[in-house]
């Protein structure tokens, strides 16, 4: 059977890279009904499924595929839904290369590519999607109220969760718009922000409230909710900026990716003038990082126009934390990538604002704690790269408005809620934490995957409180 | 949600408002602020909370139209809402009883200090106040400030009222006489505040200034706020609004303030033209 199987993965449509550098919109545009079931064929349906282990969230991987090969797109549907409440994000977004696709038994035959998995559950979401709606009856919601902090994939999912189970879920969130990273920090060119809205839309039909404008720890306080609710979850993620603390930080034209992408995402910078929120127009960008932020920050500053637009890492190409299809789509695209370097000083006119930025050139040494290889400066090799703006990708640490507001909560060393990984449990009882906030910065995923257990340790938790 | 309950000009492009957000009014406090936008479209601004009414479920907000969104806020009339309100944030102002107190405002910073006045002056301080402007009906709040005020010395550039000059010859006229200050609080626009806090410094008076940089979330996760105080980086929104005035990076706050002058312009001109002012 494996000789029957082609070497590469079925083809994907993809927006040309020079047409793509000039607008927003989705890169990649997905298979027809047509590839798709030539892609699943290419599954081998193996006993073992080593790709469902996997899966942050065991999405049964070979069902799912099977029913789509013969065909059966609800079926298909219906054993992803079991496992996932976002598999319209999570398909598009999910490193499948180190996760579900990185184990698969095709991926691991000499010369061939592994099944194509995040693709097809893509595929399958956007086929439901473009299903006439059926009609939702909200279950009932009796069993109890639990409130949600934060409307990142975490606290959708806990909510989604436990209004199925039969509970009345209130989620707050800080910003105008639901969604966290998904909506304010992933660019419109990978994850369209209509299927966003459209996950929310349907868990919304759930019977869950969703309270914008409501930052707990100020708007309400951690007792006001925990007076009123059975249960609290709090997903309030990272996305508090770290600036490397260089000379000429506060300069003009210097970003946090979090500013950067949020003026961008959340608030449309690149509709401005019809929108109203203005970013800079750039014409030289540099963007230090070597992540999906720094992948992202750079490939929006080209979509906006900018002449020419420079990553810079610290290490090499191999220790690049970016999704690869990321990496190759930023290549692409023009992106110029400055190895080996780090910033060491941002220079400004006499104006304030920023026009070149001091690098020097770093060399691998011993493994560091991580396990990676630690980079040293080449004493001697700084140089200077022109840039009007800079966005530092460098990674983010908590938010902390709630935290500071409610000590009573235990923190870990690193000023992140020291929860169970397992069930969310926090040192309060009825207070559970999980997703970016407990584990810093992440994946949507593991964010999901620890939203669903902490549904079921809190649905435990307010039965078992009920009978004592 | 968010509705305008009433709405006065209180002096050429200032208007006072006051708005139904019941969370924040039953939860904020003197010194903090919210962040509103009025449209799907608009852009999140940050604008002081002048007053509570608690019971009412309602906060007052005194803003001056100078771009695109103050002024669509300026043609909002009663009975029309505002599309987000998001508050109460930033750190209240630390009140307790200190003796005696001084309070400079200028401009639309009147508004600001007014809360913090009341609030001193309820725990006991005795309140000195000096409100400037460039003339007479620039000077907002005179009435409600001098209640709760000791005494009151109001200054103008053109000597339409009170003392002809700056806040700093008030400032030095109580310096003069000897005046023991233990406190001030200096909000005002930016030149103001840089040379009242100077002055503050030469007569040894400990101050605290409210910065009002460029935001976007006004939660802390973005770092658009940030300044320079005793050279350290810091986020207005969550670490301030209120810093020490004698550490602020005045040169490098205005020019941060200035990054989008351009695009404010474009986006001013645009709005006219739609609505034909
Ligand atoms: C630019 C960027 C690109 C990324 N790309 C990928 C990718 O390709 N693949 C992938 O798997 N992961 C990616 N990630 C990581 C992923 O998005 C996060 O791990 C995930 O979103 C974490 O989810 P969360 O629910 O824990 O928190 P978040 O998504 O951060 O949501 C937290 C929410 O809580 C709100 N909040 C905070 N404080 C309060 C409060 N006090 N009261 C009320 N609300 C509050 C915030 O406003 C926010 O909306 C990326 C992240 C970024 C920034
Ligand atoms: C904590 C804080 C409290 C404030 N309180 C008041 C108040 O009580 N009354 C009042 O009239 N004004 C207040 N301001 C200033 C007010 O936010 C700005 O005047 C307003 O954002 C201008 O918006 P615009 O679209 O009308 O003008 P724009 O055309 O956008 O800008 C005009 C000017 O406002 C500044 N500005 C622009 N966008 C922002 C932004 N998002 N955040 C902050 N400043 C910006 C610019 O530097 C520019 O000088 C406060 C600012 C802060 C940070
Ligand atoms: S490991 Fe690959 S081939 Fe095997 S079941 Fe999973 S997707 Fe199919
Ligand atoms: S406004 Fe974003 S961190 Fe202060």
């Amino acid at each position: 059977m494996a000789q029957k199987i082609t070497p590469k993965k079925t083809p994907i449509a993809e927006q040309d890279p020079i047409v793509r550098g000039k607008n927003f919109d989705e890169v990649c545009l997905g298979y027809s009904l047509e590839e798709a079931r030539l892609e699943a064929a290419r599954c081998l349906q193996c006993k073992t499924a080593p790709c469902i282990g996997g899966c942050p969230v065991a999405i049964n991987i070979p069902g799912f595929i099977k029913a789509l090969a013969d065909g059966d797109l609800p079926k298909a549907w219906e054993v992803l839904s079991d496992a996932t409440a976002l598999p319209a994000v999570c398909g598009r977004v999910c490193p499948q290369e180190t996760q579900c696709e990185g184990v698969c038994t095709v991926g691991k035959i000499k010369g061939k590519e592994p099944v194509a998995i995040g693709k097809l559950e893509r595929f399958v979401a956007d086929w439901k999607a473009a299903q006439p709606e059926e009609p939702v009856t909200p279950p009932a919601q009796d069993k109890g109220k639990v409130a949600v902090i934060g409307s990142g994939p975490a606290g959708l999912t806990v909510a989604g969760d436990l209004a199925k189970m039969g509970y009345k879920v209130t989620v707050f969130e800080a910003l105008h718009e639901p969604g966290g990273v998904l909506m304010y920090g992933i660019p419109e060119f990978r994850l369209p922000k209509e299927i966003v809205r459209r996950e929310i839309g349907n868990i919304r039909k759930l019977g869950v409230d969703v309270e914008v404008n409501s930052v707990v720890g100020r708007t309400l306080s951690m007792e006001e909710i925990r007076s009123s609710f059975d249960a609290v979850f709090i997903g309030t993620g990272a996305g508090t900026p770290h600036f490397m603390r260089l000379p000429g930080t506060n300069l003009n034209g210097v970003f946090s990716a979090s500013e950067y992408l949020t003026r961008i995402n959340l608030m449309h910078a690149y509709q401005f003038p019809d929108y109203d929120t203005p970013t800079r127009k750039s014409k030289k960008v540099v963007v230090f990082g070597g992540g999906n932020v720094a992948m992202d920050a750079a490939r929006s500053a080209l979509r906006l126009g900018a002449d020419e637009v420079t990553i810079v890492y610290r290490r090499s190409v191999e220790e690049l934390p970016a999704r690869i299809e990321e990496y190759h789509h930023a290549v692409e695209e023009g992106i110029v990538f400055n190895f080996l370097t780090n910033p060491v000083e941002y220079i400004g006119d006499e104006k304030g604002y920023l026009k070149a930025v001091r690098c020097i050139r770093m060399k691998l040494g011993e493994p560091d704690a991580s396990g990676r290889r630690r980079p040293i400066p080449i004493e001697g090799s700084e140089f200077v790269i022109e840039a009007d703006t800079a966005v530092e990708a460098i990674g983010q640490g908590s938010n902390k408005v709630l935290l500071n507001a409610f000590p009573e909560l235990k923190l870990n060393r690193w000023g992140y809620i020291d929860a169970d990984e397992k069930t969310g449990e926090t040192n309060l009882p009825g207070v559970y934490a999980g997703g970016d906030i407990v584990t810093g910065a992440a994946t949507v995923i593991l964010a999901m995957g620890v939203g669903r257990d902490a549904a079921r340790s809190i649905d435990a938790y307010i039965q078992g409180k009920k009978q004592a | 949600m968010y509705k305008i309950l009433s709405k006065r000009l209180i002096a050429p492009k200032e208007y006072d408002i006051w708005v139904e957000a019941p969370r924040v009014a039953r939860n904020g406090k003197a010194g903090q602020f919210v962040v509103l936008r009025t449209s799907e479209k608009g852009e999140r601004i940050p604008l002081t909370v002048a007053d509570y009414d608690r019971e009412g479920g309602r906060i007052r907000i005194i803003f001056q139209v100078v771009g695109k969104t103050t002024m669509a806020m300026s043609r909002l009339d009663v009975g029309d809402s505002l599309h987000d309100v998001l508050g109460p944030l930033g750190n209240p102002s630390e009140i307790e009883n200190l003796g005696t107190v001084l309070m400079v405002g200028g401009g639309v910073g009147i508004a600001a200090l007014y809360p913090i006045l009341k609030e001193l002056k309820k725990a006991g301080n005795k309140v000195i106040t000096i409100l400037g402007g460039r003339t007479s009906e620039l000077v907002i709040l005179k009435e409600e400030c001098a209640a709760c005020s000791d005494e009151l010395l109001v200054t103008t550039d053109d000597g339409s009222e009170g003392i002809r000059g700056v806040v700093t010859d008030a400032m030095q006229i109580l310096a003069e006489r000897g005046e023991k200050i233990a406190r001030a609080w200096i909000i005002g626009p930016t030149i103001m505040m840089k040379f009242a806090a100077l002055k503050a410094k030469e007569l040894g008076i400990p101050c605290w200034v409210s910065l009002n940089p460029i935001m976007v979330d006004g939660t802390g996760m973005c770092g658009c706020c940030r300044v320079t105080v005793n050279d350290e980086i810091r986020f207005a929104c969550v670490d301030g609004p209120e810093f020490d005035g004698w550490g602020v990076n005045w040169n490098e706050f205005m020019n941060r303030m200035g990054q989008y002058k351009d695009e404010e312009k474009i986006s001013l001109e645009k709005f006219q033209s739609e609505v034909g002012e």
